[in-house]
């Protein structure tokens, strides 16, 4: 990979954080034989969490020493930062929770701590990012048209640090080509069948780029929890959809192989009719927009929660929207910040989670033990709301 | 073929390419299989949990770690700094063809890493001295041994 002589001097550089981090872009620059570096827009943190990197990783972070040199944001943490003796957490997780997010703060990055940086900034057309969290990556790739790899909590803080990226993969045109085609025969009518047409396909297309071809115009919404299953069951970094999304004219899709899709609530019958009895009902994975807020608004209005019902959104858009929060929370909904059901030990100690997300039906069981139980938004309301 | 020749077929001295840079010398352990720090092996021992792995029940701690790839969740990285700072990480690693999981987690526990290598050209048990300290890498098998 060439080097411009002010990247090598940052590879030789003192400060073992900056050498460090030049030589983490350079060792993957290299394994992907990337031509250069190039300078990214912003970044996106993932594995801040205190339970998944542990004493090591908060060690590793709090010893370093630099600035971010571009806007880094950074993903969910194990808690609500404020409300975290009503989820249950202890004081030396908290504690410990707190050091990693004060470390990365005080290198310069933004207390996001959500797993939606494309609603707190939304990139454009074209921009190169290096962006952690899986379905952040999904998004800006595919509904916005930005370029980002799939990269990890690491790879995403040294190029915060450097200000860079190798170029390879996504970064590049001939990498965004279609590779297999979705043909799906029924509409898609709600987040849940989107759910479902990810982990119906997710599997077949990881590692492919999907052109998807529907019958119907789909949602920001349902575009979003698709992107989100999709990584989550395979690894589909970017998909794009007829007619829709920005860069679905650009190729030539004739001769690639198809799929075809159909029957997909009959194909996921078995999952569907799962009876576990839930004792949590959680939304928010990805973090709810405003958007779902305001319809969660409404399907619950003149209602009082009967079950535990959780909604996890980022603290951004609960500054935003003090009024939609209060008003949720008046019907007995918990609206938690700066987390969410998977990456939180807090839902550990219940038995079945029911949830409208196909991200999370294939986390919880994964990460913290627990029965997950999909649904549409309305049902999962409707579960919470009316025994 | 005589042993002897055998012998002087196999070069001494493995080119390789530098992705964690240093110098380690010491005693090699090959896996045939892709390897995850998270859940393969145990941190606290340095021993290899995975059932399903060729190398089961060894330990790879103060060892010269040979594998074709890396696999799995990109937490693996801190379990090899963890390994690191108590003491039981391997002294240098090995691969075919590396990936960023295991790059960057040497990268930041400061473990020599080389890959581009023909793993079939070392045993498990001879003595190697890896030089990445500059921008030339190579292997030296300092005592060889054949089947």
């Amino acid at each position: 990979m060439y080097l411009t002589k002010d990247e090598e001097r940052l590879l030789h550089a003192d400060n073992p954080t900056i050498r460090k981090c030049m030589e983490i872009l350079v060792a993957i620059g290299e394994i992907f034989n990337a031509d250069r570096l190039i300078n990214v827009k912003s970044v996106q943190i993932s594995g801040i969490s205190y339970q998944n990197i542990g004493d090591a990783g908060l060690e590793w972070i709090e010893g370093l020493n630099a600035k971010f040199v571009v806007k880094a944001m950074i993903n969910p943490a194990g808690m609500d930062i404020r409300r975290w003796r009503e989820m249950d957490i202890d004081k030396d997780f908290y504690r410990k929770q707190m050091r990693i997010i004060n470390a990365l703060i005080s290198m310069g990055a933004e207390s996001t701590l959500t797993c939606t940086p494309y609603y707190i900034e939304k990139p454009s057309f074209g921009d190169h990012l290096a962006w952690a969290e899986s379905n952040a990556v999904v998004y800006a790739n595919s509904l916005i048209g930005a370029r980002t790899n799939r990269e990890s909590g690491i790879s995403a803080l040294a190029s915060g640090i450097i200000g860079k990226t190798p170029n390879y993969g996504l970064h590049v045109d001939e990498n965004r080509e279609p590779t297999v085609i979705v043909n799906v025969k029924e509409k898609i009518r709600s987040e849940l069948l989107a759910s479902i047409l990810g982990l119906v396909v997710g599997e077949r297309v990881a590692n492919e780029v999907p052109y998807f071809r529907f019958p119907n115009t789909l949602s920001e919404w349902q575009l979003k929890v698709l992107g989100a299953t999709l990584s989550a069951k395979g690894n589909t970094a970017l998909f794009h959809v007829e007619g829709q999304t920005p860069e679905w004219s650009k190729f030539d899709v004739r001769s690639l192989e198809k799929i075809e899709i159909d029957g997909l609530k009959h194909e996921f019958d078995q999952e569907l009719s799962k009876t576990c009895e839930p004792d949590l009902i959680a939304l928010g994975c990805p973090h709810l927009s405003e958007w779902e807020l305001e319809k969660l608004y409404e399907l619950t209005r003149d209602k009082r929660a009967k079950k535990e019902f959780w909604v996890f959104t980022s603290r951004e858009t609960m500054k935003k929207r003090g009024d939609l929060i209060n008003a949720l929370e008046s019907r007995g909904i918990k609206v938690f910040g700066d987390t969410c059901m998977v990456v939180s030990p807090a839902t550990e100690k219940f038995d079945c989670i029911m949830i409208n997300s196909g991200k999370a039906f294939v986390y919880l069981p994964k990460l913290r033990g627990v029965n997950a139980k999909i649904a549409g938004m309305e049902d999962c309301v409707r579960e919470g709301f009316n025994r | 073929m005589s042993s002897s020749q055998y012998n002087k077929n196999r070069e001494s001295r493995i080119p390789c390419r530098k992705i964690s840079g240093g110098v380690a010398e010491g005693e090699v352990i090959i896996s045939r299989k892709n390897f995850s720090f998270l859940g393969d092996v145990d941190p606290d021992t340095g021993k290899v949990v995975a059932e399903d792995s060729d190398i089961y029940g060894e330990s790879i701690s103060g060892k010269i770690f040979a594998f074709p790839s890396g696999r799995g969740s990109t937490v693996g990285t801190y379990v090899l700094l963890r390994m690191k700072k108590s003491k039981t990480a391997p002294i240098a690693i090995i691969n075919e063809i590396t990936e960023p999981i295991i790059a960057v987690g040497a990268i930041i526990s400061e473990i020599p890493l080389v890959d581009m290598v023909d793993l079939s050209l070392l045993r498990t048990g001879e003595r190697l001295r890896i030089h990445a300290d500059r921008a030339k890498c190579h292997i030296e098998i300092l005592d060889r041994l054949d089947r």
